[in-house]
Order: structure tokens, then C-alpha cells, then sequence
């Protein structure tokens, strides 16, 4: 089986600014595939290049089978695409942002046809086709756009920081709509920077300062690390944190009210008296991306 | 090409729901044609005029009134001596005073040239022109010149304001409603964050702007036709078989105001921006195009650059069909340089826009 998405050292350069590079990814036919990276590690620039809206400066690859330079027209008509700002027109009723949609991917707009009545009701949303979506409240935009991002049956759904600035109720029911997705088998890849995420993911890679930090399942790339974390009750918690924060193989010392948690490079370095537990993403993203050369701008 | 028409039907949408916008385009025009048409007249009449009469005589007081039938002054009275008559002038209680020597009685009985002085507040241009024009006309025609000018004035011989203004209104409210309505149209999809999800569509780009622009070409000449029925309603000027050739060549006109929209929407972040760069695009448009003031009356540099302006072109097209029923051929210069702006404008936009979007 062929891989939805097969690229090979992609590489972004604007100006001065090398904002992405030598990214190599493969992501397989229905995973829920997360791109992990903080605020302008170049999460947004990679996507836009896997969705062919900028050409790489370096780099090929394939998407949905099709090459990413000399085909991006035709990707563009197999993803859908979904971003944090929605891509809602406010001021047009529910059943009108639906209609706009469809006839963007060429499925007719003069009506509400079959396939936006199965959108509407799919993400709930035939009892208020009138409403004007500036009106709806987040959770209910966020299915909007999901049912727009989705009217044309993508194989492939691109999302880029869709939970950013959304509650945390409306954050966990998007993602119950996007493992239905997953399970009719559309492969979705998502980028995040909420950590607390990465947990939901099949596969991940790990950004940071445009470049791939590592790829592979959750667990794997919280093991790839080779951490160690421990936690515990500690009188005077924050003098001891002090003192391993000069230890150059305690990655982090951070106080919690009285508990205290250090994740370690070497599991000698952890003090005395601490419950080992489990490494999180986060620990590992803290870790890797600490090892990088170069100054964190 | 069904995008396109996807895309035309959502901007419908907008603007259907967008009342004030919609009130506007039939708002705009019928407001400012009823301020241009009516309130505005470069042809001052009725200037208030007071006399300094030192001659008091039957020939002085035909004098004035010879210079009131002229309908560019209205009398409202007598001043005693230059003092009162500064006063009045500096107070604005009057516009202009004829003075009138002691002697001149008595040198029109002996047939002597003979000379009336009128001062003039030249604080007002427009009004110095009127009166010392009908001043001298008076003059002239009291005068036993051997050479007499018959002057026979074409296309608007009562010299109507409204008659040289109406028509080359109809470009002054498509430059400003076009450029207006495309410059926030786009700069709308980038201030909301919608463009992101169109740039990842498979929607081109000449399909986006194609579908942007079609519902404004509609506007465009609604508004146009609001305005020549207006005018032909209520001043009587009537454009005549002409006029299709003249809807013909407002397709150049509209479109290379679109064009100039599209720029300025490219550059602007914030629909506010977009609204500024508007504006200060109409204001050279309504000074320099030849809409007010004439061209001929500018000064060298300017006067050529008044050509890139497409609506300097316009105007000489709309008024010569209009006021001088001239054909197309008659005016191909003129349709030629405007065909020649749109092409320039539409490479700019592209580029632009080309550049925007990746």
C-alpha cells in the first residue's frame, strides 16, 4: 500500500530565513498523523508545502500519490483543509457556507443537495442550516468548518492548529468527530501545540526550528528520549529544584505546590526518595529540542 | 468556471446581507448626483453689488441697470463713499461695488470713451470670473466697437453647470464604488482569515478574483444607469443612440477601476486600509481628471499626468457621446489610451495578487 503522504528533505527557504528544513515524512493510509512543534517551528510552512500551496526550495514527494511539484492542483482537489480561523464566512447562514463550499470543489452551489443534507446531518447541524454562522458558538463553528473542510469526501484532511484557542469541552468533543473520520478511513494529519494532544495521535514527528526532531508513535518517541522521570513529597521543593537545575543531565526540576518532578537524561542524577512515572511527550519534546544547536528564536 | 460562479454567488450573499452596503449603491450616486446637479454651479450669478454713484444722473442709474439685467448682480443699494463701500466689501455684506466718476454723464453726452470702476472681492475665484466676465461683456457691447464677435457656444449654450457636471459623474461614482467595493472585498477574506482555506481550495486565482469582480461589473452599471436616468429626468440631458457605444466602452473604464481595487486590496492588511487607499485615490480623480477643474488651466507636469488616470479618459468619452453626441471613432484616442491603462493595471494586478496569495 502506498503511503498518503511520502516526502523526501523538504526544505522552505523565505529570504534570509530557512524556515523549514530537510523534512522527511510518510504517513499511511488512515492514521491520525500529528505534527508537534511550538508557535513558528515551521508546523504551518511544512503543511502549507504538503498541501502544494508553496513549492519547496528542496525536496520531492509524493501526496495522495501525486507528485508534489508538478501535481498540486490535483492534491488540492483530493485534501480538505481545515485552520484555527475556520475559513467561515460570518455573516452567511450555516446551509450557505455548506453551499459555498461545494461549489468551490465543484459540486454545485445553486442548492442544498444531497451531499450538504448528509453533512448537515452527519455534524448535527440541519436545525440550524438558517443560522447565520457568526452566531454560533465555538463548538458549533468548529463542526461547521469540519462539515465545509469535509463535503467533498477527502482522502486526505489537513488540519493546522484547529483546538488553538478553543475550550477544553469543545476541544474533546472535535476530536470524537475527527476518530469517526479516522474510522471511515480518511487519514488526517494535524498539527498541534498543545502537548496534552500528542497522546490522541497514531504516528507523530516532532518540530522545532524547522527541523524534524523525530518521528514515530507517542510512546515510541516519549522512549526514544531514554529519560527518566520521577516525582514525589520533598520538603523544600523549590531549593532542591534549584540545586538539580545545575545538574547538566536534569532536563527539568519543576515544583508542582509540594511535588516535586524531574525528568533526567541519567537516572542516577534523580534524588533520593522520588516515585518513578511515566515520560510524558511534553518531557520528551523538552528533552529533544534542548539537544538542538543554535539559538532558540 | 462553475467556481468562478461559486464564488460570484457568495459575494451576492455578502452584500445581500450587508444592508448598508446595498443601500449604497443606489444611495451614493442619487445623493451625489442631486448635490453635483443641483447645489453645485461654477457660474456665479446674483453676486450682491452696491453703488458709489458720484455722477447721480439719468445715464448712471442706466448704467446699473443695465448691469443688473445681466443677471450676474443683484443691486442692494447705494453707499455714500469708499470707506462705507471697503466696509461693506471686507464685511462681505456685498460682493462687488461699481463706482461711477462724476464726469460720466457728461462724457457719454460728449461722446468721450469713458470709464466706471468696480471693485471686486477677489477672495473667491469663481466669483471674480462671473462678474468681471459680465463686467466687461457689458462694457464691450456699450462700447461702438468697429469688430463685433458673434460667439456661438456649442453642446451647453446657457453654459448649465449641471450639463458639463452630470455626465462626468457617472465616472466620478464608478471610480469611487468599484475601487471601494474591490479593495475591501479581499481585503475582507484576509481580515477575517478566510483566504487561508480558499488559497488551500482548488479555486484559482482568476477564478477568485473573476468571481469577486463579475457581481461589481453589475453594479457598476446599474449605477451608470442611474445616473444617466437621472439626469436625463430631471436636467434633460439626454445621451442619445450614442449610448450603447458608451455602455460599450464603460466595460474598459469599470474593469480598470476593479483593477486598481484589486491593488489596493493586495496591499492593504485591514478593510480600514482599504478604505484609506480609496480615498486617497478619488481625490486626485475628482481634482485633476478634468470632473472640476479644467486640465487645460494645470500646469505642465500635471497636465500629463492627469493621462494615467483612467477616469480623465472616461470623462472626455462620456461627454463627448453625451453632451456632443461624437461616435466612437471620433473618440478612439481616447478609448485607446484607456484600453492601453486597463492592460497595465490588469499585468499589476495579477502580479500582485500572484504575489499575495503564495
Amino acid at each position: 500500500m502506498t503511503a498518503t503522504i511520502d516526502v523526501h528533505g523538504l526544505a522552505k527557504r523565505f529570504g534570509d530565513l530557512q524556515a523549514v528544513r530537510d523534512v522527511s515524512l510518510q504517513v499511511q493510509p488512515g492514521e491520525l498523523f500529528g505534527v508537534l512543534g511550538p508557535n513558528g517551528s515551521g508546523k504551518s510552512t511544512t503543511i502549507r508545502m504538503l498541501c502544494g500551496v508553496i513549492d519547496p526550495t528542496a525536496g520531492s514527494g509524493t501526496v495522495l500519490g501525486l507528485d508534489l511539484l508538478r501535481e498540486s492542483e490535483a492534491i488540492k482537489r483530493g485534501i480538505g483543509y481545515m485552520t484555527q480561523s475556520f475559513s467561515l464566512y460570518s455573516d452567511l447562514s450555516v446551509g450557505e457556507n455548506l453551499r459555498f463550499w461545494s461549489g468551490v470543489h465543484g459540486l454545485g452551489f445553486l442548492r442544498v443537495g444531497d451531499r450538504i443534507r448528509e453533512q448537515l446531518a452527519r455534524y448535527h447541524l440541519t436545525d440550524r442550516t438558517g443560522q447565520i454562522a457568526g452566531t454560533l458558538s465555538g463548538g458549533w463553528r468548529q463542526r461547521l468548518a469540519l462539515a465545509c473542510a469535509t463535503i467533498h469526501r477527502p482522502q486526505l484532511l489537513v488540519l493546522d492548529e484547529p483546538t488553538a484557542g478553543v475550550d477544553p469541552v469543545s476541544r474533546r468533543e472535535f476530536w470524537q468527530l475527527i476518530g469517526s473520520l479516522v474510522r471511515d478511513g480518511t487519514t488526517v494529519l494535524c498539527s498541534t501545540h498543545y502537548m496534552d494532544e500528542a497522546e490522541r495521535f497514531d504516528r507523530m514527528a516532532f518540530i522545532f526550528q524547522g527541523r524534524l526532531l523525530g518521528t514515530g508513535t507517542p510512546a515510541e518517541l516519549a522512549a526514544s528520549a531514554g529519560l527518566s522521570v520521577a516525582e514525589g513529597v520533598v520538603a523544600e521543593a523549590a531549593d532542591m529544584a534549584d540545586r538539580l537545575r545545575t545538574d547538566p543531565r536534569i532536563v527539568e526540576a519543576a515544583v508542582h505546590g509540594r511535588i516535586l518532578r524531574v525528568v533526567a537524561r541519567d537516572p542516577a542524577a534523580l534524588p533520593e526518595g522520588l516515585q518513578p512515572v511515566r515520560t510524558t511527550i511534553e518531557d520528551a519534546f523538552i528533552s529533544l529540542s534542548a539537544l538542538e544547536p543554535g539559538p532558540r528564536t | 468556471m462553475n467556481r468562478l460562479l461559486a464564488v460570484a454567488w457568495k459575494e451576492l450573499m455578502h452584500l445581500r446581507r450587508d444592508r448598508l452596503s446595498l443601500a449604497m449603491i443606489v444611495l451614493l450616486p442619487t445623493v451625489q448626483f442631486l448635490v453635483f446637479g443641483f447645489a453645485i454651479d461654477t457660474d456665479v450669478r446674483h453676486v450682491p453689488l452696491a453703488v458709489l454713484d458720484r455722477d447721480v444722473t439719468q445715464e448712471s442709474r442706466d448704467l446699473v441697470r443695465r448691469l443688473e439685467a445681466t443677471t450676474y448682480y443683484h443691486d442692494i443699494g447705494a453707499v455714500g463713499g469708499y470707506d462705507e463701500a471697503n466696509r461693506a466689501l471686507r464685511e462681505g455684506l456685498v460682493g462687488a461695488v461699481l463706482v461711477i466718476p462724476p464726469d460720466y454723464a457728461a462724457a457719454v453726452a460728449a461722446g468721450q470713451p469713458r470709464s466706471v470702476q468696480l471693485l471686486v472681492d477677489g477672495s473667491d475665484p469663481m466669483t471674480v470670473g462671473s462678474t468681471t466676465g459680465a463686467a466687461s461683456g457689458l462694457a464691450r457691447s456699450l462700447s461702438e466697437a468697429l469688430l463685433h464677435v458673434e460667439v456661438d457656444l456649442r453642446y451647453n449654450p446657457q453654459q448649465i453647470s449641471a450639463v458639463y457636471i452630470v455626465p462626468g459623474l457617472v465616472g466620478v461614482i464608478l471610480t469611487f464604488t468599484l475601487v471601494l467595493m474591490t479593495a475591501l472585498a479581499i481585503a475582507r477574506e484576509r481580515e477575517h482569515g478566510t483566504i487561508e482555506g480558499l488559497v488551500v481550495s482548488p479555486i484559482r486565482p482568476w477564478e477568485l478574483i473573476g468571481g469577486k469582480l463579475a457581481p461589481y461589473v453589475v453594479i457598476g452599471y446599474v449605477q451608470m444607469t442611474l445616473v444617466l436616468g437621472l439626469g436625463s429626468l430631471l436636467f434633460n440631458i439626454h445621451p442619445g443612440p450614442g449610448v450603447v457605444g458608451l455602455y460599450a466602452v464603460a466595460l474598459l473604464f469599470i474593469a480598470a477601476n476593479l483593477a486598481v481595487g484589486l491593488v489596493f486590496s493586495t496591499i492593504a492588511r485591514t478593510q480600514g486600509q482599504a478604505m484609506q487607499l480609496a480615498v486617497f485615490f478619488l481625490l486626485p480623480n475628482i481634482l485633476l481628471s478634468g470632473f472640476m477643474f479644467p486640465i487645460a488651466a494645470m500646469p505642465d507636469g500635471i497636465r500629463q499626468a492627469t493621462e494615467i488616470l483612467p477616469l480623465t479618459h472616461f470623462l472626455r468619452v462620456v461627454r463627448g457621446i453625451v453632451l456632443k453626441g461624437a461616435s466612437l471613432t471620433d473618440l478612439w484616442g481616447e478609448i485607446a489610451a484607456l484600453a492601453g491603462l486597463l492592460g497595465g493595471l490588469l499585468v499589476l494586478a495579477t502580479l500582485r495578487v500572484r504575489k499575495r496569495l503564495a
